[in-house]
């Protein structure tokens, strides 16, 4: 529920209220934006280096939920295989890295590309199927990637069972930065220049096409939308937001192995897409932070039940923000909004 | 001959268990429009609790009986505490839901039952079927069942008035409402039946995989497989599904060359992704034919 | 860096103290971060969550032995923090905790981190930071080798190793077997088959006649067991974890099929897969032990298991009892304590990997009779022995050398 801008500008009222009516004007929003890109461009300098890295790893988590976003949240089109996605693109780079040394910078459009055929290939059948039985397609797509993997005869390739050690890469000479804020710094520059395309996307027409074809596909097409042709791209292009996001999990972590790319990975980033707010491009980082860190809150409290936990902590955070956090702060700035305009 | 004869018997015994879990599905789909993710662990969840009835000295069918009624009212329980609060919620976030009931579900087994494999008994002993050796008295046993619930919820679903009331709610819920039917209560009770019966699913399929916590993820994951395979609106078609799915998969692992081995359970999924996109609804299911 | 420095100065600080109060003649304190005169702060990975859970107990096992240690006074005075991490046997999880361990709780060591891809993520890292690997908790074989990771250190018999004695025990009594194979679909399984096939060497190619992999997904291995009968093979090598091959076993009585079945160490317990399996279809089965198997009758007066079962009684009494997940922990930390022992009061990183190989004949209760902890230098496998038995279908198993 946004309320037009031009309503909240000249009233006076309390600066919480004024603080929330600024936030709805897109002058405000810009500044909410650069600010906390000014902030995350500060941590680095501040935070120890294990925190930097797992602050890495939730922006690349971020940015595969974000991919998941465009085909699931903007799209409407449900898949269980996003893990695929980014198994493709972390071994990808994995394994030019690995096996002609390419430099990691070029892994990512490569990794990205990968995908994007991918993905295509896959919307192109997946424009016959809906819902569960889209979903079952895409889960086959999940289910298959470790098998494939860890295939003997690819084993040269793919390092089989073992997955492939890579090594961290050093920050360019004369930059003053250690391995760990160098990444950080590279990987917020990649999501940021995603993120910008992203946002570019849903806020022009193909986006309204693809929210269109989502919410009223019958009238989509009647206006002239052909749906084949949006919906299999959006399908290679969140295929490529993911993949890039598996290039740049694979360089954080120096490791592949088959087995972390299965259905379960798929899942987490269904409860990330879920957290943040379908729909919604922050809320993409929002789910990133929920899927590294209720984890770890969760096994704090009991080794034992580690897993229930965590299940209790998202059946609450369900309950209070059925609409993920960005449903939650929409309202929460419509409510601060219409309070102040009373 | 006598290899292929012996895959499609190991095929259809696998399938039997799909099959069970494919009902339970396509039930809880019926009811909600969705896939439960957590129905495999509420089966184990109840087949844990029939096996702890059973070491606290109850005879088999006590604890069965019990263990289907205690299911069934958990079941109810669930849906009425957990997610009618949520039903007005995006789709996805009912997913989460499940998730999360997945996920607690699970760890609480392990912890109050620990992860050793357990032995469940079955009533059908597990002697080879006839003599011959293709196939055990249990397996058949567990077609036999699949087949008594399946004429069940037929008759139940065709031939009562409960079952026609829940037809309409989960078809059309506004009209089903206008002429007096408690949707919410519907919902409820297509939850509690699907629990009851992913319990018999459950107790049926531990005498063969051995209970232990994670028992049914696979089972869940080629369950579901079997009912989309067989079209998500027919019982009958999920209970076809689910024994396709086990035939084509031991079919797979044993006749493709090359790829077969190691990847029967990619090709397996390979095929029935291809069934569907010549049949979008699966192969018993009714395609949904909307006026615009 | 800072926070080391600041502590190591405070000890030595301590230390020089300790050395003026009269009739004290200390040894040199020594310590890198981790390490004061009250505290040793102990590193751990294991899964608590996710798909393999089951291995849970390792570390809860591990975590109540060193709370028995601690209330018995600890080690040369020092109490044991020992800090255990759930990964949920995701590699990029375990990268996170460990880098926590090292950077952010700043442990002395890292011991018995479980999983085979797990610690592979973490090794280099380890090894470049010189920090101790130490006892990883994988039978891969990779983790003995001092030349280029000095800091890492294995523990149980690998499984390679393990195939290789089956192989020596095949070539002696059944030199023209037809061979079929079971094994789960990951390091774990092929490791497995590598040492089987390793062993055998040039006949390897014409004596395995079948190998049949598995997913942990998937339900049941009856197919699979199906494909191996049919191949006319007449030896089942079953390398599989306890529920598979107990499946295994079962549906090899019920297909009629007697073949010489030889059992992977994880999955050879009684208790836990013999038992569920059929006592009767288990008869005849070759394993190999290192220890004690706990539903093993034999063992029952023994000293070293009644010990075992004090300690489970008193400190994990939710632990499955049954379970050799809950008797190795003890064994490794066991031999933690020896080497801890051996530091004295030079708990430097230096020094723990130093006498971590420098165990000599250590002898420890569930070992079984016969076997001891042996490293080296040059020996990055402490314990190396097994020995081989076969199920005599009652509930014991009885020496076959």
């Amino acid at each position: 529920m946004r309320l037009p801008p031009d309503k909240t500008v000249a009233i006076e009222g309390p600066a919480a209220a004024r603080h929330g009516a600024a936030l709805t004007r897109p002058s405000g929003r810009l500044l909410a934006i650069a600010a906390m890109v000014v902030a995350a461009a500060l941590v680095p300098l501040i935070a120890t280096n294990f925190v930097i890295f797992q602050l890495t790893l939730v922006m690349v988590y971020g940015l595969a939920i974000l991919g998941l976003n465009l085909l699931t949240g903007i799209n409407g089109q449900f898949s269980l295989g996003h893990s695929a996605f980014y198994g493709i693109g972390a071994y990808t780079a994995a394994i030019l890295m690995d096996k002609i040394d390419l430099g990691y910078v070029w892994t990512l459009p490569c990794a990205g590309a990968v995908c994007f055929l991918v993905g295509l290939l896959f919307g192109l059948p997946a424009l016959r199927l809906q819902g569960l039985y889209l979903a079952l397609a895409t889960f086959a797509l999940a289910a298959a990637l470790p098998q494939i993997l860890k295939f003997g005869p690819l084993e040269d390739f793919t390092g089989g069972v073992q997955g492939i050690v890579l090594l961290k890469p050093d920050p360019p000479a004369g930059v003053p930065l250690n391995p760990d804020q160098w990444l950080y710094y590279f990987t917020l520059a990649v999501l940021l220049a995603m993120l910008a395309g992203a946002a570019n996307l849903v806020n022009s027409r193909t986006g309204r096409a693809l929210m269109a074809i989502r919410d009223h596909p019958i009238a989509a097409a009647a206006m002239g939308i052909n749906p084949a042709l949006y919906k299999t791209v959006t399908f290679g292009l969140s295929a490529f937001y993911t993949g890039v996001a598996g290039a740049l999990g694979a360089i954080a972590v120096q490791f592949v192995a088959p087995d972390s790319f299965g259905f379960l990975l798929s899942v987490s980033f269904l409860v990330g897409l879920v957290i943040g707010g379908v729909g919604s491009i922050p809320g993409s980082l929002v789910g990133g932070l929920f899927v590294l860190y209720v984890p770890n809150i969760a096994e704090r409290v009991s080794t034992g039940l580690a897993g229930a936990i965590y299940g209790v902590i998202l059946l609450l955070v369900i309950f209070v923000m059925p609409s993920g956090a960005a449903g939650f702060t929409r309202l929460a700035l419509a409510r601060a909004t219409a309070w102040r305009a009373r | 001959m006598e290899l292929l004869l012996q895959q499609v018997m190991a095929g259809l015994a696998n399938g039997a268990i799909y099959a069970l879990m494919a009902l339970a599905v396509v039930m809880i789909y019926q009811a909600i429009d969705h896939l439960n993710f957590a129905q495999g662990e509420m089966a184990m969840f109840s087949t844990f609790i029939a096996w702890q009835l059973i070491q606290w000295g109850q005879p088999y069918w006590a604890a069965f009986a019990i263990t289907v009624v205690l299911s069934f009212l958990g079941g109810v329980a669930i849906e009425r505490i957990l997610f009618k609060p949520i039903h007005n919620a995006p789709i996805l976030a009912q997913l989460g839901a499940f998730i999360a009931l997945f996920s607690i579900l699970n760890s609480s087994a392990g912890e109050i039952w620990n992860f050793t494999i357990k032995s469940f008994p079955t009533p059908f002993g597990m002697e080879p079927l006839l003599g011959e050796r293709l196939i055990s008295t249990h397996e058949a046993g567990m077609i036999g069942v699949t087949a008594v619930i399946l004429g069940l919820l037929y008759l139940f679903f065709r031939g009562s008035r409960l079952g026609l009331a829940m037809r309409a709610a989960a078809a059309n819920p506004e009209s089903a409402r206008l002429v007096g039917i408690r949707v919410g209560w519907m919902i409820a009770l297509g939850w509690g039946m699907s629990a009851a019966i992913g319990a018999v699913a459950g107790m049926l399929i531990a005498p063969v995989v051995f209970l232990e916590p994670n028992m049914m993820l696979g089972v869940l994951l080629y369950g579901f497989s079997g009912a989309v395979l067989g079209g998500l609106s027919s019982p009958g078609g999920a209970v076809a599904g689910g024994f396709a799915v086990g035939v084509i998969e031991n079919l797979a692992g044993t006749f493709v060359p090359y790829f077969g081995r190691e990847l029967k359970l990619s090709i397996a999924l390979v095929v029935i992704v291809a069934v569907l996109l010549v049949r979008p609804a699966g192969l018993f299911g009714r395609a949904v034919v909307s006026r615009v | 860096m800072n926070r080391s420095r600041r502590q190591l100065l405070v000890a030595m600080g301590l230390g020089g103290m300790a050395v003026l109060v009269p009739g004290a003649a200390r040894a040199e304190k020594k310590y890198d971060t981790g390490a004061t005169d009250t505290e040793i702060k102990i590193g751990n990975t294991c899964f608590y969550s996710g798909p393999a859970s089951s291995y849970g107990t390792i570390g809860r096992c591990e975590t109540a032995f060193f709370k028995m240690i601690n209330e018995q006074g600890g080690i040369n005075g020092r109490k044991i923090n020992f800090i255990s991490y759930d990964d949920a046997y995701s590699p990029p999880k375990t990268v996170e905790q460990v880098r926590k361990l090292v950077e952010s709780d700043e442990v002395l060591f890292m011991f018995n981190p479980l999983g085979t891809p797990t610690n592979t993520a973490v090794h280099k890292y380890l090894n470049a930071k010189k920090v101790p690997h130490v006892f990883v908790g994988t039978g891969a074989t990779k983790w003995g080798d001092p030349e280029h990771f000095p800091w890492t250190i294995g523990f149980q018999p690998n499984y390679q190793s393990e195939g290789r004695i089956y192989a020596g025990y095949i070539i002696e009594q059944h030199p023209d077997a037809k061979i079929a194979v079971l094994y789960q679909n990951d390091d774990y399984g092929k490791d497995y088959v590598k040492g089987l096939k390793d062993g055998l060497g040039e006949k390897a190619k014409s004596m395995v006649v079948s190998e049949a992999p598995y997913e942990t997904t998937d339900p049941t291995v009856d197919s699979q067991i199906v494909n191996l009968k049919a191949s006319g093979a007449d030896l089942f090598y079953n390398v599989a974890i306890p529920k598979f091959a107990a499946q295994a076993i079962r549906k090899v009585a019920e297909l009629g099929w007697k073949p010489a079945h030889i059992l992977n160490n994880v999955a050879s317990s009684v208790g836990v897969t013999l038992k569920p399996a059929g006592l009767e279809n288990s008869k005849g089965i070759l394993s190999t032990f290192w220890l004690k198997d706990p539903t093993d009758p034999t063992w029952k007066d023994d000293a070293g298991f009644k010990q075992w079962v004090a300690f489970m009684d008193k400190y994990y009494p939710e632990g499955d009892k049954s379970d050799l997940n809950n008797v190795y922990p003890y064994t490794v930390s066991q031999t933690l304590i020896q080497v801890l022992k051996q530091c004295g009061d030079d708990l430097t990183r230096d020094n723990i990997m130093k006498q971590a190989v420098n165990l000599h004949d250590l002898e420890l209760p569930m070992l079984l009779p016969g076997i001891r902890v042996n490293t080296s230098p040059t020996d990055f496998y402490p314990v190396k022995q097994m020995q081989m038995a076969r199920f005599d279908g009652e509930g014991g198993d009885c020496s076959v050398r």
